[in-house]
């Protein structure tokens, strides 16, 4: 127990005290704590294990860089695995596990890893997939797995809320610290639309942990209260201004989707981690978050403590814990001699100039060697050693919007290149110091303003103080593992064997030693590490960079992410003009695409064969109608429409005469079958095109590009009428009988023939009629506008037409051999669903001349035929492979299968290899899957009324 | 994410457009023969800079447009009716 709390003005409130659960074990903490706060209070040194060694891990800092506290927050649903503690707001109750341990934390067995060691070098992952695979999949991810899983996900649905909000402003500042506060505050008093986030749950960054900012913090709190989002982190920048951040709220989360003008980038800088032997030993912290925990949350780390670092900034915790009274045993710093080391020694801390540490001792740290300026080394006894090894401005968000990074030798460290969009500020921009980053966000903000042509004004500042000075430590050699990434266990040495085996480019050595690929994403040692291989390739710190920086810059859920696009909410749903009169009508829905259709109406749910049997037999003996409003519906007009239907379509539509319909076939340009559907003539520059459902915005897409891009100069306008039309195929021997009351027009065979397309009058309603068929019966397809649908159809089943859904749809088309999707599947050709005399001989058309290839018309492509099996009740299966008898090679495939309903048992369509030719020939239908081997007759695909005698009744 | 202008509409969100391929290749004449064709269908250049590309605001206006896009960074320099020239 080294850690305590101190009683000392801070920014929590010892007043409210807060239980929470860690590693079920009861503790208390105070409002304001974080969980990394609460549990150094109380004393835990020892919060993890590390990912690979199994080494017993520590809290090194008190931000969202933290690598080594993840705990696993919450239980059942609302378990979430890899939380730094370091960022947890404690509430009561809290439940939180540490991660990566077994059987225990304290006792670990798993820490034998350590011993095996040398087994486990870098590269070992890369190493171990060249053993044998089968030995990979039985021995070792098994034992890895165990061995080394990060934290365990929620294996139940996500009970948090989350949504998404789009924002759009003049300027967003990111980081509410002393430059983003004078930032924002200068934005809104400019009138410019502003946004100022803050990651923390409490606001002001660095001026937190300085009760003399408290008032110029509060007054700028003040004027950027309407815009600062507190608790919300920017996870990710993208392009044109594009910002991502996360706002944790209570009972979920809310992704903020932020365009903006400008960015100010005021995020700050992450103290770095030096590599020095045993510098993960719990115990070793960043100077700054041991500062941060005293100041803001009254907690002494230590009771005996040292300060490794080499530059001005960090002196400040030793002060602050001196003036707390917490015994500060030394100071060791690699220059020679530092503006603070005076008022050090006033202190009465030893300082050690020109010195290092390394090596350290104890399960949790008991002691340090320090190597003095002579080279004689000396041991002293404490049980925290804060470190320093600089500042690394925060440019992740920036980086990833592909802002350019430069090397930075002044302070040892990456800037952003000059933007137009992107500025950064503050420490964020290399200028440290509180007063100098006010001055800086005050004067970027300046800028950016003017940049958008806003003057304004500067705002009040504190006194100017001088900032800090120093030296980056990247790596202290001596011998023992110098840890660069304490969550992946990667160490000095490991980078250095990953340059001797050729793995020497920064972003090879990231995956050859998994260097920076933690959840923290190498935030503390990311540098460092890059710093080693610097040294160990003879090359400049800056000529080696940094790995490239990719969303997100902290872990982020998927519901975040996901927002409220889930369930029944992921994708829209389509319902059809009708939908509430099918339900009230017992209709059995299936979703096709995103559109609800009737698949069979059963009062009892039933869908078995019987059922849509007997609606395909009403539509083959008496009448029947189904919905078919779901078709694509597109409405052509203009002098030049029957050119430009000429031109996309395979046949000829100019000839067609007014008051006629179609049946027309689209290609693609490479030449194969792209869609079909019927087109109807309804003046001289009016024609109505239906699509298939599941094309109908591809096709309109396509036309609409073609007519804007390839043919400009076409007088014609494309208007989607989907969703204005309900459309109903009423078709069977006595459709005629049941339309003809009903309607202004005679429908008499000579009057309105086979292919007949005109207006009417439907039932009061007024509306077209199109004597077309798709079941192969005397047929009409009524379309009448979507409000006044319910009337007719109600007009058209109380005459007698029998309700059938989409399944006896499918036995009736099947029957006739008419194609859908199944056999419209991108890979066939008009030849090869027997439509070749379709193709225009001449003029110009979409598909026309690819069409042509010898490929695509040669005698052995899959051509559609009609299945029959020998035994008329042996099931033929959807998806079969067609094989000739004894033999295993694959010949084709079944495309769709239905039970008849005119001639009894099964029957399918199918895609057979030269099949036209083999007509009569016997196969058999192969479905290893299901064990079947079913033996079936090539036929036609038209198995009913082969002459289309029905249609012309 | 990019951010793309419309000549219609101004400035939206990408995910109210649809990209609809290389604004720089010419459908050839009818006649122009099957190898025409295939290179029309097939053959994209595919720069490391700028592209001249059609976008669609499908859920918007519905207009066709040329956008001059630099595929490495994004950046757009300008957008356009069809037939226009970028300058
Ligand atoms: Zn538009």
């Amino acid at each position: 127990m080294t850690g305590r709390r101190l009683t000392r003005a801070a920014r929590i409130d010892p007043a409210q005290p807060l239980s929470f659960q860690f590693d079920g074990r009861a503790f208390q903490g105070v409002a304001g704590d974080t969980l990394a706060s609460a549990l150094l209070a109380a004393g835990e040194r020892v919060v993890g294990r590390s990912f690979k060694l199994h080494r017993p891990r520590g809290i090194v800092t008190a931000g969202p860089e933290e690598p080594n506290a993840l705990v696993e927050l919450g239980e059942g649903g609302f378990r979430e695995p890899n939380v730094p503690a370091t960022i947890v707001e404690l509430a009561e109750g809290l439940v939180a596990r540490s991660q990566n341990r077994w059987p225990s934390l304290r006792f670990d067995l798993m820490a034998i890893a350590g011993w095996f060691a040398p087994l486990l070098p870098a590269g070992f992952y890369y190493k171990t997939f060249t053993w044998p695979a089968v030995s990979w999949e039985t021995l070792y991810e098994p034992a890895i797995r165990r061995a080394a899983g990060l934290g365990r996900v929620a294996e139940l649905p996500d009970p948090d809320r989350y949504d998404v909000r789009h924002r759009f402003c003049d300027v967003l500042v990111i980081g509410a610290g002393a430059a983003g506060l004078a930032a924002a505050a200068r934005s809104v008093a400019a009138g410019a639309r502003t946004i100022l986030l803050d990651q923390d749950f409490d606001t002001g960054g660095g001026t937190l942990l300085d009760p003399a900012w408290d008032p110029w913090r509060a007054a700028r709190l003040a004027a950027v209260s309407d815009c600062l989002l507190a608790r919300t982190t920017a996870i990710a920048g993208f392009d044109h201004g594009v910002v991502a951040a996360v706002e944790r709220r209570v009972g979920g989360q809310r992704l903020h989707l932020i365009r903006t003008e400008r960015i100010v980038l005021a995020t700050g800088a992450v103290e770095r981690l030096p590599a020095f032997p045993g510098n993960d030993r719990p115990g070793v912290m960043l100077a700054g978050a041991a500062r941060s925990y005293l100041n803001r949350f009254a907690v002494a780390v230590g009771e005996r403590v040292a300060l490794f670092a080499g530059n001005d900034e960090a002196y400040l915790a030793a002060f602050d814990l001196v003036a707390a009274g917490v015994d500060v045993l030394a100071i060791i710093d690699p220059r020679p001699t530092a503006a603070p080391m005076a008022a050090a020694r006033d202190a009465g801390i030893t300082v050690f100039a020109d010195a290092a540490v390394v090596a350290t001792k104890g399960r949790t740290l008991g002691q340090i060697t320090v190597r003095l300026s002579g080279g004689q080394r000396r041991d002293i006894g404490v049980d925290t050693l804060l470190v320093s090894a600089g500042y690394s401005p925060q440019v992740q968000v920036a980086s990833q919007a592909r802002v350019p990074l430069v090397w930075r030798p002044a302070i040892a460290g990456y800037g952003l290149a000059p933007d137009p969009r992107w500025q950064a500020a503050g420490a964020a921009a290399g200028v440290f110091g509180l007063s100098a980053a006010a001055a800086d966000g005050d004067r970027v903000a300046g800028e950016v303003l003017a940049s958008l042509g806003r003057a304004s004004a500067p705002g009040a500042l504190p006194d100017p103080a001088p900032s800090p000075a120093g030296v980056a430590i990247f790596e202290v050699t001596a011998p023992g593992k110098a840890f660069v990434d304490l969550q992946h266990d990667v160490t000095a040495d490991d980078l250095r064997l990953a340059v001797r085996e050729g793995y020497s480019h920064v972003e090879h050595a990231k995956r050859y030693t998994t260097h920076g690929m933690g959840t923290d994403q190498g935030k503390i040692g990311g540098l460092t590490g890059s710093a080693v291989l610097a040294a160990a390739r003879g090359l400049d710190l800056g000529a080696v960079g940094l790995p490239r920086m990719r969303p997100y810059t902290v872990g982020t859920r998927w519901g975040a992410l996901a927002g409220a696009d889930v369930g029944v909410a992921f994708k829209p749903e389509r319902r059809l003009p009708l939908h509430r009169w099918h339900q009230a009508h017992g209709a059995v829905f299936v979703k096709i695409g995103l559109w609800l259709r009737p698949l069979v109406y059963s009062a009892t749910g039933d869908t078995s064969w019987g059922s849509v049997l007997d609606e395909a037999r009403a539509v083959r003996q008496a009448v029947g109608v189904t919905d078919v409003s779901s078709l694509g519906k597109i409405d052509v007009q203009g002098p030049d429409a029957g050119v430009f239907l000429d031109r996309v379509y395979a046949n000829t539509f100019s000839t067609l005469a007014v008051g006629r319909a179609r049946y027309g076939l689209m290609l693609r340009e490479d030449g194969f079958v792209f869609d079909d559907g019927t087109t109807s003539r309804l003046g001289p520059d009016h024609f109505v095109i239906t699509t298939t459902t599941q094309k109908a915005d591809e096709v309109l897409l396509h036309l609409e590009w073609h007519l804007a891009t390839v043919w400009p100069d076409l007088r014609v306008s494309l208007a989607s009428v989907a969703d204005h039309w309900a459309q109903f195929a009423l078709a069977g021997p006595r459709a005629r009988e049941v339309l003809a009351p009903l309607v202004d027009i005679d429908l008499a065979p000579a009057a309105f023939p086979f292919m007949a397309a005109g207006a009417a009058v439907i039932a009061g309603v007024q509306g077209r009629i199109f004597r077309i068929s798709f079941s192969g019966e005397l047929a009409y397809e009524v379309a009448v506008p979507a409000r006044q649908a319910e009337p007719v159809w109600q007009a058209l089943v109380d005459g007698g037409a029998r309700p059938y859904g989409l399944d006896a749809l499918n036995v009736l088309r099947v029957e006739k051999g008419h194609c859908t999707g199944a056999e419209l599947n991108g890979q066939t050709t008009a030849a090869d669903l027997g439509l070749q005399r379709m193709l225009k001989k001449s003029g110009d058309f979409i598909g026309g001349t690819l069409s042509t290839r010898p490929a695509l018309e040669a005698a052995d492509r899959l051509q559609l035929v009609g299945l029959r099996p020998v035994d008329p009740d042996r099931r033929i299966r959807g998806g079969a492979q067609l094989v000739c008898p004894g033999a295993t090679a694959s010949i084709g495939y079944v495309t769709s299968t239905v039970m008849s309903a005119e001639l009894g048992g099964w029957l399918a369509l199918g895609l057979v290899a030269g099949g036209r030719a083999r007509i009569g020939e016997r196969i058999v239908a192969a479905s290893p899957v299901y064990g079947e081997w079913v033996e079936v007759t090539i036929t036609s695909p038209h198995a009913i009324d082969p002459d289309n005698t029905r249609v012309h009744a | 994410m990019l951010r793309i202008p419309c000549p219609h509409c101004g400035v939206a969100d990408e995910a109210e457009f649809r990209y609809r391929g290389d604004a720089s290749v010419t459908r050839p004449p009818a006649d122009a023969g099957v190898d025409a064709f295939h290179d029309y269908v097939f053959l994209r250049d595919n720069p490391a800079g700028w592209h001249l590309e059609w976008w669609q605001h499908a859920h918007g206006c519905r207009a066709t447009f040329q956008v001059k896009r630099h595929t490495v960074s994004h950046v757009i320099a300008w957008s356009g009716w069809p037939g226009e020239a970028p300058p």
